[in-house]
């Protein structure tokens, strides 16, 4: 266990697809990394699925429902906020966020 | 308590809606039930018997089901008529010899041809049209013969000469009248109904009055009439009206009417309470109803009688519109103006051949009657008016005037339509019942006519249901909105259109036009989609590839552990065993599940992400191409050998569903498209639960559209017949660019047929007609489609960009630890949770 936080670089940034995702594995956790390309930002979210329980959420399709980013599970379709990590279907369940950034053309995340 | 023993003669359409009704009363085991059925067939549908002629089958048409019956729990004895009744002992007797006893007796014995006592009327070649017995012997009759000629100018008479017509003979109907369906019309409308169908060639005698059929010169009769004329044909209809069989009745004493038919009280009881009669045989207030929808009506009324509920039969209106020969019809209550003081409007277009009248009472304010021909849309309308005594508009004749576009339409509102007015008399369901549909949860017109049956029988009340269903969900506060999703303001079809027309090639550029916000899992698969269909650009381009859900990123069907199956194409079902082999060795190799599927390829489970390009690799080395069982797109289309090895086939079955499967492979629609190919009319492959089925014909090829299996099964319908080669494939192509253009987001074929108002003979009419003048453009796209075919696996394993997503990490090889598998009869199979932690999740072995 890391006992202080800190930005960790994952990959190039290259490795990114807009306006879709891809899954890191930081620490032994899967990290689900997405580009929102109207944003120009990156967000990390847990990439286990609490519903299938499959690892999985980085092949989900993104999208907005008013304000919030999300992105939507591929097997069951609920929504995860990107930033918040809460389920927008379920109000009781919420998954894991990192802060995420782009530095000298890599992406970092606050683990 | 011991069950009461029911007998019930006759299992014609009537009779069969009693047992429906038994059975939908959930008191079936109540009763032991005997059905005596004298025809060989259970109950069919008598009513669309002509489409016998126009290739349904007698399956096609069948009411009844030995299995449905049987688990029922009915007794039902075919080719057995009931000849006596003992109302003494209660019991009957057939012509079989049999004896048995009932507590409650239900005569449905219908009615039969009359055939006027003409000498020479019993002469070989002089047939009825009642039931498919009859039609099959119309059609071995038609085989040596010319000329058909119809007695009886009637409803049934006209159908009858369609048939005629339909087989190819020269057709001649001779009436007694001075004009057609005198019953239903008057003289201006029985003489441009005569002049439309002579315009379709069929020759129409009126005034003739037959008094010999004897040996013809050139032809094999000769029909001799009073006035001395003479009409040579080699087969004659006799459709001269109809008689009730009340025979039973009268052998036994129950009361029967003057000219016939079984007398009932308004429960359909006879004059002996233990028996009732219900259908054409019944006789209630000296009138005989010779109609389906009354007699489902008795039906109903006769066993909630026996079930001790208070039903009664009330009467019922005889109204009608149909289509003879392509012509539109309708009569509407007292369309002579028999009621005193009446008045007329009539409305005459000669050049369009359109003749309509009303008939309205002395103050102006209520409808009577109407008569339609030529044109018969206002049939809803008017009806309802007559049946609920809906005061008129202030100038009555603006319902029959042609609305010329710049007035507004002077249909009547939906809401003046009272809570019992009667929407669809086929299955008797009111604007009460269709309220409670929406309230009990249907939100569109397929659910309401799911659960209420409103609109699938003749369909003459679709487009008034319609706007019931809208105006009442729109009075619920729902809005009937149908915008794709909150990014758009547009339907599916919209896009479509302006995606077409704008030449719009990435979502981007959609959405920076049309849209707002970033999109979401709806508006994004639409759109990519869309763009497939229109221009069919490699779907993982950087502009698509935001766009598809996961199973078409990774080309591959996700399963509930996140691990995929792969499908490689195998049109039409044929194989080489080298293929089988190398599928078998991939299987191996990768440990993959193997599965048949339901299209007859082979599903291989449990690949993981990172596996899938070197399986593609394997896979297309041997010769095999992507299978897109990821898509919305054309999936198989499945086939049986056909005439090259199996001993019924008429033609090559396998080789047109090959080159079906191969031209439409890789065309993306709104959801996903099946077919099948059958060799011959013992359907093997199954064609009529398809998207598109085609089955081969002695002439051709039948092609059926937007069956579907699945949850809501529906029969595919029969769209045309015997076609060559080259018409069939462009029909199919413009169907489906007809399909991807119009239909709504993930809406099967079957759904949107549903949908589709003027329905299948719509669909006839652009795709065959062109009437919207859609055909050439619809296929050049479909051309465009073929042309720029590729196979996806190809083009991304020779994209070393594309490829680089094929991995779970983007910054480590490490498989994903919770993709677990045990082993089940000889398989991998996806380890549950509990296995999982028993197994304390050591990651499995890769296969290099
Ligand atoms: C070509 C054609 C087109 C039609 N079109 C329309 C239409 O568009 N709209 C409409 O509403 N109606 C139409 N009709 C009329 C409709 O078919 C009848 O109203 C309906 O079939 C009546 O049902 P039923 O059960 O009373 O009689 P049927 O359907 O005639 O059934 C009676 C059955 O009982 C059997 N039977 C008789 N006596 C005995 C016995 N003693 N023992 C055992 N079995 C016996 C008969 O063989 C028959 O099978 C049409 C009819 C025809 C022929
Ligand atoms: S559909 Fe006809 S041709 Fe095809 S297998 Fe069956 S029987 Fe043979």
């Amino acid at each position: 266990m890391t006992t202080h936080a800190h930005w960790t670089a994952v990959c190039s940034q290259n490795k990114l697809v807009p306006d879709s995702g891809i899954c890191a594995l930081i620490d032994d956790q899967q990290v689900a990394l997405f580009y929102v390309k109207k944003e120009q930002a990156v967000f990390a979210i847990a990439n286990h699925d609490p519903f299938s329980q499959a690892n999985v959420l980085s092949r989900g399709l993104i999208g907005s429902k008013g304000d919030n980013l999300f992105v939507a599970s591929p097997v069951y379709k609920q929504h995860f906020c990107l930033k918040t990590g809460r389920c927008l279907d379920d109000e009781t369940t919420q998954i894991q966020t990192w802060p995420a950034r782009i530095e000298n053309g890599l992406v970092e995340v606050f683990f | 308590m011991s069950k009461t023993k029911l007998v019930i003669a006759g299992n014609g359409m009537v009779g069969h809606q009693f047992l429906q009704s038994l059975a939908d009363s959930g008191r079936l085991h109540d009763f032991d039930v005997t059905v005596f059925c004298e025809e060989t067939r259970l109950a069919y549908d008598r009513v669309h018997l002509s489409a016998y002629f126009s290739g349904a089958t007698a399956e096609d048409l069948a009411m009844g089901n030995a299995d449905t019956y049987r688990n029922w729990g009915l007794t039902v004895l075919t080719g057995e008529t009931v000849t006596g009744i003992d109302r003494e002992y209660k019991s009957v007797t057939t012509d079989k010899g049999r004896e048995l006893s009932y507590d409650k007796l239900v005569l449905a014995t219908g009615s039969y041809p009359f055939v006027p006592p003409v000498p020479g009327h019993d002469r070989p070649q002089c047939l009825v049209y009642r039931t498919i017995d009859d039609l099959d012997a119309i059609a071995a009759a038609a085989k040596n013969s010319k000329i058909g000629t119809v007695v009886g100018g009637g409803l049934l008479g006209l159908e009858a000469a369609k048939a005629l017509t339909d087989l190819g003979l020269e057709t001649h109907v001779v009436e007694f009248a001075p004009r057609l369906m005198a019953v239903q019309l008057d003289n201006g409308g029985g003489a441009m109904l005569r002049q439309k169908i002579e315009a379709l060639g069929v020759k129409v005698h009126t005034e003739k009055n037959t008094q010999l059929i004897d040996a013809g010169e050139q032809c094999f009769h000769k029909m001799n009439f009073a006035d001395g004329e003479v009409l040579e044909t080699d087969l004659i209809l006799f459709s001269a009206g109809i008689r009730p069989r009340d025979e039973l009745a009268r052998q036994n004493g129950l009361e029967v009417g003057e000219r016939g038919g079984i007398v009932i009280n308004n429960v359909c009881q006879t004059s002996d309470p233990s028996i009732y009669a219900i259908g054409e045989c019944a006789l209630w207030n000296k009138q005989i109803f010779g109609l389906v929808a009354p007699g489902n009506q008795m039906a109903k009324v006769a066993l909630s009688h026996l079930l001790d509920g208070s039903d009664s039969f009330t009467g019922a209106d005889m109204s009608t519109k149909l289509k003879l020969m392509g012509v539109d019809v309708a009569s509407i209550g007292d369309a002579h103006g028999n009621t005193p003081g009446s008045r007329n409007y009539t409305f005459v277009d000669e050049r369009a051949e359109v003749y309509k009248k009303l008939v309205v009472s002395e103050d102006g304010k209520i409808l009577l009657g109407a008569i339609l021909v030529g044109e018969a849309e206002q049939y809803g309308t008017l009806l309802q008016y007559m049946l609920n005594g809906i005061h008129l508009p202030e100038y009555p004749d603006t319902l029959i005037l042609p609305n010329r576009g710049d007035d507004k339409q002077t249909g009547l509102g939906v809401a003046a339509l009272p809570e019992t007015a009667q929407i669809c008399s086929c299955h008797d369901v009111s604007k009460a019942d269709v309220r409670m549909a929406l309230d009990s949860g249907c939100c569109t017109l397929a659910d309401v006519k799911g659960a209420t049956k409103a609109a699938t029988g003749c369909g003459g009340c679709s487009a008034l249901l319609t706007d019931l269903v809208n105006h009442e969900l729109e009075e619920m506060g729902v809005e009937v909105n149908r915008d794709l999703c909150e990014h758009f303001p547009y339907t599916r079809q919209d896009l479509y259109n302006i995606i077409r027309i704008e030449e719009i090639h990435s979502f981007d550029e959609l959405l920076e036009k049309h849209g707002r916000g970033h999109g979401c899992e709806i508006c994004r698969p639409a759109a990519g989609s869309i763009l497939a269909s229109c221009w069919n650009d490699y779907i993982l381009t950087e502009n698509n590839v935001s766009l598809q859900d996961t199973n078409d990123t990774f080309m591959a069907n996700m399963q509930k552990d996140g691990t995929y199956s792969v499908v490689p194409r195998v049109a039409g079902g044929e194989i080489t065993a080298d293929k089988l082999i190398v599928l078998g060795q991939v299987a191996k190799k990768y440990n993959l599940y193997s599965k048949i599927t339901g299209g007859q390829r082979v599903d291989l489970f449990g690949a993981r992400l990172e596996q899938l390009p070197d399986i593609w690799q394997e896979l297309i080395d041997a010769g095999f191409e992507t299978g897109h069982a990821y898509g919305k797109s054309l999936r198989t289309v499945k086939s049986c050998v056909g005439s090259t090895w199996c001993r019924f086939g008429v033609d090559d079955s396998a080789g047109l569903a090959i080159d079906l499967e191969n031209r439409y492979k890789g065309l993306r629609a709104p959801h996903k498209i099946k077919f099948a190919v059958s060799g011959c009319t013992r359907e093997c492959a199954e064609a009529q639960s398809k998207d598109i089925g085609v089955i081969a014909t002695e002439k051709g090829w039948n092609l059926y559209v937007c069956g579907n299996g699945g949850m809501k099964p529906r029969h595919g319908d029969l769209f045309a017949t015997d076609l060559d080669r080259d018409t069939l494939i462009r029909y199919i192509d413009r169907i489906l660019m007809f399909y991807i253009k119009t239909a709504d987001r993930l809406q099967r074929t079957s759904v949107w047929m549903e949908n589709m108002e003027g329905g299948l003979d719509y669909l006839r009419q652009v795709i065959i007609s062109d009437t919207l003048n859609l055909a050439e453009e619809l296929e050049q796209q479909m051309d465009h489609v073929v042309d720029t075919y590729q196979c996806e696996w190809k083009t991304t394993l020779e994209d070393p960009q594309a490829l680089k997503r094929f991995r779970h990490f983007v910054n480590s090889d490490a498989p994903d630890s919770n993709i677990v598998f045990v082993e089940e009869r000889q398989q991998i199979r996806p380890a549950t949770p509990q296995e999982k932690a028993e197994i304390q999740a050591e990651p499995i072995k890769l296969v290099s």
